[in-house]
């Protein structure tokens, strides 16, 4: 018996010039092709190992001294243990080792700078130095204190780093959770007067900074925004609106392919 | 007062109803997290022997988290519809049970009681309820409603297109809509999760969205999923706004540490519905839920999640949305471990959701760091669509490359339209045969090739 091939291709594919994403993948029947099922567990796979492969600090630490303007960073520990500890408990990441927390002293800094393994130290690995370099000399006039390493954490550590150093804002530099496409994602939490315990809606938040997501140039110009706008209004989170318009790629345009050519 | 039961010779006994609830939950990491699930098999057991015997008035006079405290509270008392409530009033949580899996408990009839079920009674008789259970009962609560289309009716299954883009790049979210409708997904909403918060990024996207929904005249709505103060200046700004969007959870403090009000829904709804712009009805709210939102905010008042979970259906309900969509495994397995939670808690979702009479969604999904996979999602679909779950989620592949999850992809919805027999919604159906796309009567066959309209755009590019 021979006749139509049990695989249809979509003749659509070619849109993949425009995105990650896995479109056009093709049908068998309606089912995912064996190549595109074989694709996906490879993925998968490599995002799962993401999570739990650790932070080299000393690597980190060592870069992190090459870039001008900071002060040498410090490693910190969170509560939590283990990977297994921080995966299921939540709030030990968001909290550090009492006698770690106690080598931070209230220097009242303009901002705190806290670097978080987060779900993926792969992104803070890859992306947390490159930020850095972009956004720290536009921050000239800021005081920013020694940036702080943070192990097995959480965003909110940020707050409680925040609060020990007494610093008007906080920066958190954190490992996303893992995507197929992108197991290298950082995510970058802003928070105004940070406190411990204070509610996610009094932050802001700048996802997908990485070379193929927000570069980096941009990712810096909008952290300055956030900053310059949180010490005009005293506040960050939700009432702090971002306006601005970083996002140069959509330009003003909702022209995509789809649309009608131009008279 | 206090409550006690004998399992094993064992007494146990329970201080209060927020305890029995609880510790009647079957169990998950989340209710361990906060600790208050039960510590031991038997004491589950008791808790579930407690419940049972439990009047269903109990919830009406004992407030879980109290009247003057919350604003989610104060809404389900104020809004009980006594009268609906007079044809279950006798039952305990175990005879709600029985009765809703009895014949006397028809579509008509769960119909007639649903504005006098609280989230309370839902949660407790569902901790009570087998899978199948949940199952058959969701099946038996028909929710309808409409916008550009009509979701909901029996038979029936609809899909969001999801066409997230990790820079919000216009083609690139162009491309996922056509590869999406290209698989005949759609018909529930096509809803864009921004990459960043920004009110003038949320309009863009908006226009985006129309823009091709009128071009290509789909029976469709569209939604960006940005915060409803954004959508509220989008509106004002002039921008073609469909659905309005809120995450929203089951108490006040959950609420507040998400940003808004109720009234600042009801003020958003009223702007979207002066906007009227939909062809065949005026719901106008998209609704994001999910089990583990009250604790992540620290807002759970000692309630188990799924408890929190059943009381944000109380704020869904009181604004009549198109669509409720429980995000079942996204927040991560601090809340629901593995597959086997998430499985149970979608069921649980879906059921709570389609008795309280809203279009239930799910967000049948998982992260990378739970102990899940696709045969998981492929389990919990089946199961979902089986209870004729309302819609489900749709992305190229499976892969959100924003949001750094997996969820149900095209593909699958088809796999579920074929094993279960389940159309699109009417109008989006008539639309995929019109075009071309899909023959809903021929065991949804696509014919294969592109339709003309998409096929000219494609040929523009072709190098």
């Amino acid at each position: 018996m021979t006749g139509q091939p049990p695989l249809t291709e979509d003749p659509w594919r070619l849109l993949r010039r425009f995105t990650d994403a896995r479109i056009g993948l093709g049908r068998v029947g309606v089912s995912l092709p064996t190549r595109e099922l074989l694709a996906f567990q490879q993925a998968h796979a490599e995002a799962r190992d993401a999570v739990h492969l650790p932070l080299d600090v000393k690597a980190l630490t060592a870069e992190l001294a090459g870039i001008e303007g900071l002060p040498p960073a410090i490693a910190l520990r969170s509560r939590a243990v283990d990977r297994d500890d921080y995966l299921r408990h939540p709030p030990k990441g968001g909290m550090l080792m009492s006698e770690d927390a106690e080598s931070l002293r209230a220097e009242a800094p303009d901002l705190a700078l806290v670097i978080a393994d987060g779900l993926s130290s792969l992104a803070v690995q890859r992306n947390a130095v490159p930020f850095l370099q972009a956004v720290v000399p536009l921050l000239s006039d800021v005081r920013i204190a020694r940036p702080v390493i943070v192990t097995q954490a959480r965003v909110a550590v940020g707050d409680h780093v925040g609060a020990l150093l007494r610093a008007r804002a906080a920066l958190v530099l954190i490992g996303e959770r893992p995507g197929l496409s992108s197991p290298d994602s950082l995510g970058l939490y802003f928070t105004w007067m940070p406190e411990v315990g204070l509610k996610d809606a009094r932050r802001n938040c700048i996802s997908n900074v990485r070379p193929a997501g927000l570069d980096f140039a941009r990712a810096a110009s909008k952290t300055v925004y956030l900053f310059r706008q949180a010490q005009a209004l005293n506040l960050s989170g939700v009432a702090l609106k971002d306006r601005a318009d970083h996002v140069g790629n959509l330009a003003s345009s909702t022209r995509t392919f789809l649309s009608p050519p131009a008279p | 007062m206090s409550y006690r039961s004998t399992v094993g010779g064992h007494v146990f006994i329970f201080a209060t109803l927020t305890e029995v609830m609880a510790k009647a939950t079957p169990d998950r990491a989340g209710d361990r997290l906060a600790g208050v699930a039960a510590r031991t098999a038997r004491e589950r057991a008791a808790a579930q022997t407690v419940l049972a015997d439990l009047p269903l008035a109990t919830f009406l006079t004992d407030a879980l988290i109290p009247y003057d405290r919350d604003a989610v509270t104060r809404l389900i008392v104020d809004t009980h519809d006594a009268a609906a409530f007079a044809t279950i009033a006798h039952l305990t949580v175990g005879d709600f049970r029985d009765w809703l899996l009895s014949d006397i408990a028809t579509t008509p009839v769960l119909t007639a009681i649903r504005r006098g079920i609280t989230p309370e009674m839902a949660a407790a008789v569902a901790k009570i309820m087998r899978n199948q259970d949940l199952i058959l009962v969701a099946k038996k609560c028909h929710v309808t409603t409409a916008f550009r289309g009509t979701i909901g009716l029996p038979g029936r299954l609809s899909t969001r297109i999801q066409p997230n883009h990790p820079t919000d790049d216009v083609n690139g979210i162009a491309a996922s809509i056509l590869d999406g409708l290209m698989y005949a997904a759609g018909d529930a909403v096509i809803g864009i999760n921004p990459a960043t918060d920004n009110v003038a990024q949320a309009s863009r996207l908006t226009h985006l969205m129309a823009e091709i929904i009128e071009q290509y005249a789909i029976p469709t709505q569209s939604c960006v999923l940005t915060h409803v103060t954004n959508t509220l200046e989008c509106i004002e700004g002039g921008a073609p706004v469909d659905l309005v969007f809120q995450s929203i959870g089951g108490t006040e403090a959950t609420n507040a540490s998400f940003g808004f009000t109720l009234s600042d829904l009801a003020e958003a709804q009223d702007a979207a519905l002066s906007l009227n712009r939909g062809h065949v009805g005026q719901n106008v709210m998209y609704f994001e839920t999910g089990q583990g939102s009250a604790l992540s905010a620290g807002a759970h008042h000692g309630l188990d999640q799924q408890t929190c979970e059943a009381r944000a259906y109380a704020v869904a309900r009181h604004f009549d949305p198109l669509l409720v969509n429980t995000v079942v495994g996204f927040i991560g397995p601090e809340y629901l471990f593995d597959g086997r939670e998430i499985v149970r808690a979608g069921l649980e979702d879906h059921f709570c959701g389609k008795l309280l009479g809203l279009p239930m969604g799910c967000d049948v999904c998982y992260t990378n760091h739970a102990d899940a996979d696709q045969n998981d999602m492929d389990t919990l679909m089946t199961l979902l669509g089986v209870a004729g779950v309302t819609f489900i989620m749709g992305i190229p592949g499976a892969d959100d490359i924003m949001l750094n999850y997996q969820t149900t992809s095209f593909h699958d919805a088809l796999y579920l339209r074929r094993v279960l027999g389940v159309k699109p919604a009417p109008e989006f159906d008539d639309w995929l045969g019109r075009m071309g796309i899909m023959d809903s009567t021929d065991g949804f066959r696509l014919p294969g090739g592109v339709p003309v309209g998409f096929a000219r755009s494609l040929a523009r590019l072709q190098p």
